[in-house]
């Protein structure tokens, strides 16, 4: 029988290695699972996990993927820290590219690409009002987090449903329920590189990426507001002898965390869609609470976590053409993944200790 | 009217059962947000079973054993492993809604019999009220016998009280001698049974057929209506019911052609989910001893 024995401190070795164990094992019974269910493990394998990396343009639409993935996932990483559930992400993220997408159609002859600035904020504002609900009703109320911010998003999809088959519908548009095309500046560019043209669908939107990354890693580790978070998570009495305003910080990381979830929406529409759609989020919501997680709630770890899962999405997709495989089938992986992740996180604070005999 | 009532009592079903499961489960300390994935594993389950078996009691067993395994997927790791139950019921939820697509993809377009209806001799005769309460399938029954069951287990018999004992104080409940880990492996299995069947309901009476996701957010409304209930069973008939009549009269509108736009009608349930946990939970918050102390607290003695 197996027994836990706690450690006099956290196992620094654990740290890297559970996340990478936790990969192999997933990929282990993510096949077991496949070969049960009568799938060629092995080219299910090739086409998950390699093909996303056969030719340049895929790599980075790698990239391209993991940009609304790790934008979200960094604020999610505000909340799960300091213990606010928050999985209503993709609402946050549906009403951040509507109220955005609002705006931009708006000005339907606007070219100059200030404009953009003005539509990322519009999409902060219409992730963090959606987040403001469950904040507001948590700390006012006491109302679970989790249930208001889930229920929220079947709303948002409903919404979003109602307002492109009906206001915002373009009367162009052949009965399609579609908004009209998004005026030139409200549309994120690709990148173009000298002599190679465009790398797949490489867009300036992944410079939020970039910008965002290194800032929120000052933000948790070297100021006040992430000094509170850290430590309202990990030790919550410690917080509240402090003095520590659990309300207020319950408030920002939800506001926060929509917030960043809507500036993804903006940037997948703007930059991928360029109009509004019935659907516009394809989960990334949802699995960016894998990519939090499997990035141990650090800024950086989430960057690699975003590449990885984008990678696993993207060969679900190529499985999906391949082979016949539905593409929730990442959901999958992203499970076994998330419970052995969270393992890890016993197995740094405990050593395990076999013993024999009686149970 | 009548086949009103009768649509609004099949709707409530599989919320009833799956949040009864989950009530057990809480009233042990254990949360589990995978019961949306545990219900679409019994959907899926049932599907399969009927398609091969062409029986549709089959599927209420193979519901109830894809509800188990899931349950159990989640008890060694939250109470084996001791990890986060938050995030370990989300990553369930998100594992079988894959594991279903996947599994789901070969039943795509077909169609399995419904659940039969039983007459119970001379009650069913009744007007009005037999056909409503004397002509139903057998889970119907069988989720009103589970409902009660549970009231009265946890009030009056012994291994209810130590149910609930091991959910208020799980160290006390160790020191006095309770397996508490082996408790909660029961209570969270449970769980997954009720959760199983209740998907299971959902193509054996209500949609026939496989599609990606066919439970809808019914599992999250379940959590929500444990909490609307305030742990206390019977309190989940009136939930679901009212949970049920909200989602057909939205459907009745969208018929009728109500002169609302059919996406906000369809909003109608998550909304009222939302001001119904409103509602309960300032109340909640100052009656705090219905909620199960360790309510989501891991376990780590018993070595």
């Amino acid at each position: 029988m197996i027994t836990f024995i706690p450690r006099d401190k956290v196992s620094k070795n654990w740290i890297i290695i559970a996340p990478i164990l936790s990969i192999v094992f997933t990929i282990f019974f993510g096949l077991l699972i496949f070969a049960f269910l009568g799938y060629n493990p092995l080219e299910t394998l090739y086409q998950i996990f390699v093909s996303p990396f056969s030719r340049i343009d895929r790599i980075s639409d790698i990239l391209v993927k993991a940009c609304p993935l790790i934008i979200i996932g960094t604020g999610l990483m505000l909340c799960f820290k300091s213990n606010v559930w928050n999985i209503g992400a993709e609402g946050q993220f549906i009403m951040g590219a509507l109220l955005a997408g609002f705006i931009a159609l708006s000005f339907p002859n606007i070219e100059t690409k200030f404009f953009l600035l003005i539509t990322i904020l519009a999409g902060f504002v219409g992730g963090a009002l959606w987040a403001f609900i469950p904040a507001i009703l948590k700390t006012k109320l006491n109302v679970n987090e989790i249930l208001v911010s889930l229920m929220l998003v079947y709303v948002a999809m409903l919404f979003i449903d109602f307002i492109v088959r009906g206001p915002l519908r373009d009367p162009m548009s052949f009965g399609f329920p579609l908004s009209k095309p998004y005026p030139e500046g409200a549309l994120i560019n690709k990148i173009p590189f000298p002599g190679i043209g465009f790398l797949g669908q490489l867009h300036y939107g992944i410079l939020f990426v970039f910008l965002l990354v290194p800032f929120s890693w000052i933000f948790v580790n070297k100021t006040l507001g992430g000094f509170k978070i850290n430590v309202l998570g990990s030790a919550p009495q410690a917080a509240k002898f402090a003095g520590f305003k659990q309300n207020s910080i319950t408030i920002t990381v939800l506001l926060l965390s929509g917030g960043l979830a809507g500036v993804a929406g903006v940037i997948e529409v703007s930059a991928n869609i360029g109009q509004l759609q019935p659907e516009v989020s394809f989960g990334y919501g949802f699995t960016a609470i894998i990519v939090a997680f499997l990035g141990r709630l650090s800024p950086i770890g989430i960057f690699f976590a975003g590449i990885i899962i984008a990678t696993v999405k993207l060969g679900a997709d190529n499985a999906q053409m391949t082979m016949g495989i539905p593409k929730v089938v990442t959901g999958l992986f992203e499970g076994i993944l998330l419970f052995f992740l969270l393992t890890g996180e016993t197995l740094q604070k405990y050593k395990i200790k076999w013993s024999e005999g009686k149970k | 009217m009548e086949a009103l009532i009768l649509t609004i009592i099949a709707t409530s079903i599989p919320l009833l059962l799956a949040a009864t499961g989950e009530l057990i489960a809480e009233k042990s300390g254990i949360l589990n947000l995978g019961v949306e994935g545990m219900m679409l594993s019994g959907a899926v389950g049932a599907l399969g079973a009927v398609l091969w078996l062409e029986n549709p009691y089959y599927g209420i067993i193979a519901g109830a054993l894809s509800g188990v395994l899931m349950a159990s997927i989640f008890s060694v790791f939250t109470i084996n492993f001791m990890t986060n139950q938050v995030a370990t019921g989300l990553g369930l939820t998100i594992f079988a809604t894959g594991l279903t697509g996947l599994a789901g993809a070969p039943l795509v377009g077909k169609t399995i019999p419904s659940l039969p209806k039983i007459e119970i001799f001379l009650l069913s005769d009744i007007p009005l009220i037999g056909s409503i309460l004397f002509k139903q399938d057998f889970v119907a029954y069988l989720s009103i016998a589970i409902i009660i069951f549970i009231s009265f287990f946890l009030k009056y018999s012994k291994s209810g009280i130590i149910l609930r004992a091991v959910g208020d104080d799980h160290q006390s409940a160790h020191s006095v001698g309770y397996p508490v880990k082996k408790i909660r492996w029961y209570a969270t299995c449970f769980g997954g049974m009720c959760a199983g069947i209740g998907g299971a309901y959902i193509p054996l009476v209500l949609t026939p057929h496989w599609s990606e996701g066919m439970t809808a957010g019914r599992g999250w409304i379940a959590l929500a209506l444990v909490v609307f209930a305030s742990w206390i069973p019977w309190r989940i008939i009136v939930g679901a019911l009212i949970f049920g009549g909200i989602t057909i009269a939205q459907l009745v509108g969208q018929a009728r052609g109500w002169p609302i736009p059919s996406q906000l009608l369809s909003m109608m349930p998550y909304i009222a989910t939302i001001i119904a946990l409103t509602m309960i939970s300032g109340r909640l918050s100052k009656n705090n001893s219905v909620v199960p102390s360790s309510l989501g607290k891991p376990f780590f003695g018993g070595q």
